[in-house]
């Protein structure tokens, strides 16, 4: 066993590419969420974006036109998901689940040919002279673009939800459904939005596993990160930055139980393997614990399903 | 424009005939699905659907019917009646993999004695298993409020890397020239769960998954505790009123269903799997999701969909054989299924109505 | 005076009924207009239309002289009709300024609506502090809100739907003296109510609504009560009779009760201490969200009490669940029907298993005895004139009066020991309501005893021996009911509660 192998500057820097899928998908599902809508469906959306991006990354040679094509393919299947709840009212946790069991499926249907081809890199961006800063250089200023791409989206999350009128609206929507459409908002529009934009998120969550992080194509690669995005979420109370605050220490027990791993610590690979869900199912039981805040910052019409009866 | 209204009431014909209408859609959906992957829709459906009861090789698939449609017959049961009270355990596939490895560890324990109270034992191991590993996010809820279907389905990652550490570690075949996987057990007759009746495909589980279909009818239809899982689902406020106690619901859903997971797991490592090996798990507990509900939650209809997953499952092999139709075609298939199921029941609650809009 | 409003044959239908019928009525620019009409009279209909949230079948309407048919509520806003509604539309979790905006069209940024809102609510003396979360407001500070997201768009018409159900008597003196000053600006107000008096007091022209139809128009301050009544009701009113009771045994006690509220926004109980005799009706009044809720789900045994604060017949029984206390004869029938005392989409007979087993033997070792289910079902249904079709419809099928005499006849075929009833006649059409009144009453002479908590201070001097009120959690002493004026009763609910009246 070697500790010292492990360098803390290479640590944090993957911590960031780590934690890259879950902010995507998490962001997208908090915005979901706060319109009102739960979408368990997080972990299939992820898949496909994660099959399209890279299939048509490898056809095209495109890393972007992988990534465009993975939102768009993650936006297109939450809209089953939409319809489904929105239109045709159906319950939004057999929905959700019937999504990811759809998604699983579809997306090793469609990835078949693509086992085992290495796609084409996605550049780093390596911003001149800061990047050259020891230490926080290599960690913050010589990352993929989609690094900061996210970071841009979770800052832009927060902005919209706190200082815009389209925010305003959504928090409406989703705290309470009736006195939203009682004002002439359109819910279900709001919320169809809403759930597009989560699986355009999630889908480029899929994509940056497979293109950037891994990069290859596996059958079911995306191995619970969907559902550790949900929880992310719970964890981050539906605020962005707390939610980036949860993927970052999420990141950073995954990439630590792997860099353990290859140091060759005494304990099994496989009790390391499990302990980024072990860690997650904790954080879920601190954060619920407290009971009546996490009650107050829960949209007030999560998950119930709207029918405008008059 | 199109718009919903409320039914006054649930219309009873169309929850039986919703999930028939399901099937046919998805049918159609799922042959233009084969048709893109270059494949004659008609012969695919075929070999799917037909062929394995009325074909050729009819005599071997048949067995296999029992076979697939067991566990996910027993799982599904477990799970209808916590999603009937509005509690989603939705890691069975958990609670199956650790009753299995639970019950294959008590047979394995007892290697080579030959009685007949090792078979048992292991029963009841992995009924205690299941329930266990479901208690885990059953007591968080409880205790802390914590949401149990993100908990339920975190837990079964972490049981599938148990699996990995168990069939490479504590319960590899000691004799087994360092392959990973235990023993076999149909080299250990004590413990094997044998087909009870030769060519049918009937083995224990198979019987379990029979009396659990009668027991949740009776405790559906009969007991006060079957009252209140519909009543904790429709209207929890209710519940309360009427005197239901929430926690002891949530443990009591939990608990069966795990317990019922942990059953099929054991039955299945004992008997069709044969040992523990890493991926002896083939998914069942996520399947099982969609025959409840294929089943609407109903223990007569759950029987009826686990034999048409088990179906479908069994044909797919046979069309991935002949057809060269590729494996998650199924599973693609099923999942679309599961869509057309929740879309169409929109005609159960409600009525459509074409004609002028409202202002909505 | 001109004409503001002019609807002409307005008809809308849903399946089974014709919410509205034929209705023409005028409104005049700078009047009180009341509404007046019962429960299901298609009061709420005719504002939805007028405020574009539902379209007429057939019809038309005039608004400033110009035809008006608003394809949504931003429409009519943007002519200049706003509405107060009677389930507020507002959202908990957002704070005052941030609702108001959300029903504006072109709302100011955030500071400078801050300053406007507290400006407007001091100029109409209704003053309102722009950053506080709804979910901490009273009901009468929510309503304010709801006023002065109105007031900002400066409107020619503006709707209240049954704004005074949820204040206190002194804060319906200021919201009048609010609706007075707009008047003499020349706002007109379509003022909808079921309250004769209150409608006698402030408004120039009534038009009543009975069964979808308008079935005259008239000057409230020279007609009637009565005669207004029986427009409305269109029959002559069924008064409860009561027989006077003797003292008699304490039948509940609770002593100091303070229980924490299970939700975020709820009302915590503290310290309450009352006691009911066998054969008393005890009436709680209170404005809606003083403990209401909490405190039926206490005395219900949905919500458990500290030791020693719940006494029935001597014994503690705080520690009890509900079918504990249904087994000693405490019964109680919640506010809300659907979904709290009675299951939606359940059957009768089913709702007869959800509080009956105990009382009328509805299950054996665990397995519940349908037939016999069935059967008290029956009873109900017979002896408190449920009109349905049988035991196996639907709960959410009856209308809410008949499931209100449903859930009511639940319990008292159960011969409670006491009974407890959170708003018997909400949302109860008068016949149905005066039958529930004098059910029990009859309960109470056959020496059971009666708690009756409820908004509507009406009722409770009606049925009640004693009286208290509920505020902030909080039970004033009880004291008897007969002799009672409004304004006593007013402060015991708190009076105007913190709110200043601002008018000179």
């Amino acid at each position: 066993m070697d500790l010292s192998a492990i360098s803390p500057t290479l640590l944090l820097a993957s911590l960031m590419v780590a934690a890259t899928p879950i902010i995507l998908a998490a962001t997208g599902e908090l915005i979901v969420e706060k319109s009102g809508v739960l979408n368990l469906g997080v972990e299939g959306m992820m898949i496909v974006g994660a099959i399209c991006g890279f299939a048509i990354a490898v056809e095209s040679g495109s890393p972007t036109l992988g990534f465009i094509a993975a939102a768009t393919g993650g936006a297109l299947l939450s809209l089953i998901f939409g319809f489904l709840t929105q239109v045709l009212l159906s319950n939004q946790v057999a929905t959700g689940l019937a999504l990811t069991l759809f998604g699983l499926g579809l997306s090793s249907m469609l990835g078949q040919s693509y086992v085992g081809i290495r796609p084409p890199a996605t550049e780093k961006l390596d911003i001149p002279f800061l990047s050259d800063i020891p230490f926080i250089g290599p960690i913050l200023f010589n990352q993929d673009i989609i690094v900061y791409v996210t970071l841009a989206l979770v800052i832009g999350t927060w902005a919209v939800l706190k200082f815009t009128r389209a925010g305003l609206i959504l928090r409406a929507v989703g705290e309470n459904h009736d006195a939203a459409h009682a004002l002439g908002y359109k819910v279900v529009r709001v919320r169809l939005m809403a759930i597009a934009f989560g699986g355009a998120c999630a889908g480029l969550g899929g994509a940056y596993l497979s293109l950037v992080r891994v990069p290859q194509w596996t059958e079911g690669m995306t191995a619970g990160a969907g559902w550790i995005a949900l929880a992310i979420v719970v964890f981050g109370a539906w605020r962005p930055f707390r939610v980036l605050l949860g993927a970052y220490l999420f990141g950073g027990v995954t990439v630590l139980q792997l860099n353990l791993q290859a140091a060759g610590v005494a304990i099994p690979v496989e009790y390391l393997s499990m302990s980024p869900y072990l860690i997650t199912i904790a954080v879920l039981v601190i954060m619920s614990s407290g009971k009546a805040k996490a009650a107050l910052s829960a949209p007030g019409c999560l998950g119930r399903i709207f029918h405008a009866s008059s | 424009m199109i718009a919903l209204e409320k039914r006054p009431e649930p219309s009873k014909l169309w929850s039986w005939a919703t999930p028939i209408l399901a099937v046919i859609a998805t049918m159609i959906a799922g042959g233009l699905m084969f048709a893109a992957l270059g494949k004659d829709p008609v012969e695919s459906i075929r070999t799917i659907f037909w062929d394995p009861i009325f074909g050729e090789f009819a005599f071997y698939y048949r067995g296999q019917l029992l076979i697939k449609a067991g566990p996910l017959i027993l799982i599904a049961i477990g799970l209808s009646l916590g999603f009937r009270a509005g509690i989603w355990n939705i890691g069975a596939e958990g609670q199956y993999i650790i009753g299995a490895i639970c019950g294959a560890a008590v047979g394995l324990a007892f290697y080579p004695w030959d009685s007949f109270i090792v078979f048992p034992l292991m029963i009841l191991a992995g009924a205690l298993g299941g329930f266990l590993w479901a208690m885990i996010p059953g007591i968080l809820r409880v205790k802390f409020n914590t949401n149990e279907i993100l908990v339920s389905l975190l837990l079964v990652y972490v049981a599938e890397f148990i699996l990995a550490s168990m069939a490479l570690g504590a319960l590899k075949n000691p004799d087994g020239a360092g392959f990973p996987g235990s023993r076999n057990f149909r080299s250990y007759p004590a413990a094997y769960n044998e087909e009870i009746i030769t060519g049918t495909g009937m083995h224990w589980g198979v019987v379990a998954a029979f009396i659990a279909v009668i027991f949740a009818y009776v405790l559906l239809a009969r007991h006060l505790m079957g009252f209140q899982i519909k009543l904790a689902g429709q209207a929890p406020r209710a519940a309360r009123f009427g005197g239901v106690n929430p926690s002891r619901l949530i443990l009591f859903c939990l608990g069966i269903s795990g317990a019922l997971a942990g059953l099929a797991g054991l039955f299945e490592v004992s008997g069709p799997a044969g040992q523990i090996s890493i991926d002896f798990n083939v998914g069942y507990g996520f399947t099982a999701i969609i025959v409840a509900f294929l089943g609407r939650l109903h223990p007569i209809g759950i029987l009826l969909a686990g034999l048409l997953l088990a179906l479908t499952y069994i044909g797919g092999e046979a069309a991935q054989s002949s057809l060269g139709l590729p494996a998650a075609a199924i599973q693609a298939f099923q999942g679309m299924l599961l869509f057309f199921l929740l879309a169409v029941d929109v005609l159960t609650n409600f009525r459509i109505r074409f004609g002028k809009r409202e202002v909505a | 005076m001109s004409v503001l409003l002019n609807l002409k044959g307005l008809t809308k239908a849903y399946p089974g009924v014709v919410a509205n019928d034929d209705v023409s009525m005028v409104i005049k620019s700078g009047e009180v207009h009341a509404l007046l009409g019962e429960n299901g009279a298609g009061k709420s209909t005719l504002v939805k239309m007028i405020y574009g949230l539902v379209k007429p079948d057939s019809g038309t309407m005039e608004f400033s002289g110009a035809a008006f048919a608003p394809a949504e509520p931003r429409a009519a806003r943007a002519a200049g009709v706003a509405m107060v509604f009677q389930h507020f539309s507002l959202f908990d979790a957002l704070d005052v300024a941030e609702n108001i905006a959300l029903g504006m069209e072109n709302p100011p940024k955030m500071r400078d609506l801050a300053q406007k809102i507290t400006e407007v609510s001091n100029a109409y003396g209704l003053p309102l502090d722009p950053s506080r979360l709804i979910g901490d407001l009273s009901a009468g500070e929510r309503q304010r809100v709801e006023i002065i997201r109105c007031l900002l768009q400066n409107p020619k018409l503006l709707i209240m739907d049954e704004p005074t159900s949820v204040l206190t008597p002194q804060e319906v003196d200021i919201l009048f003296k609010t609706l007075e000053k707009l008047r003499s600006e020349g706002t007109s107000i379509l003022y909808i109510s079921h309250k004769l008096e209150e409608i006698r007091r402030l408004c120039d022209t009534a038009t009543i609504l009975r069964l979808g139809k308008n079935v005259g128009t008239c000057n409230p301050r020279i007609e009637t009560a009565r005669a207004m009544a029986e427009m409305m009701v269109g029959e002559v009113l069924h008064v409860p009779e009561r027989k006077p009771h003797a003292q008699t045994d304490v039948a509940l006690e609770l002593r100091s009760l303070s229980i924490p509220s299970p939700s975020a926004f709820g009302t915590s109980l503290k310290d309450i201490s009352f006691n009911v005799h066998r054969g008393e009706v005890l009436g709680i009044g209170g404005v809606a969200g003083n403990g209401q809720d909490e405190l039926t789900g206490a005395l219900s045994g949905e919500l458990k009490s500290p030791a020693g604060q719940m006494m029935f017949a001597g014994k503690d029984v705080g520690n009890l669940g509900p079918n504990a206390r249904r087994q000693i004869g405490l019964l109680a029938a919640p506010e809300e029907r659907l979904g709290h005392a009675a299951a939606p989409d359940m059957s009768l007979t089913e709702n007869a298993v959800l509080t009956g087993t105990v009382r009328k033997s509805l299950a054996q070792n665990g397995f519940v005895n349908w037939g016999a289910a069935r059967d008290f079902a029956q009873e109900v249904i017979d002896g408190f004139d449920v009109r349905t079709p049988g035991t196996h419809t639907v709960a959410r099928a009856l209308s809410g009066g008949n499931l209100q005499k449903y859930v009511i006849g639940r319990e008292i075929l159960q011969k409670p020991e006491v009974m407890v009833v959170n708003q018997p006649t909400w949302g109860v059409d008068a016949a149905a309501a005066a039958a529930i009144r004098q059910a029990l009453l009859d309960l109470a002479a056959e020496g059971a005893a009666i708690i009756v908590i409820s908004q509507d201070l009406d009722e409770l001097m009606e049925i009640s021996d004693r009286f208290a009120a509920l505020n902030e959690g909080r039970l004033s002493p009880p004291v008897p009911a007969a002799g009672l004026t409004v304004d006593q009763i007013g402060l015991m609910m708190g009076g105007a509660h913190d709110l200043e009246p601002m008018h000179e």
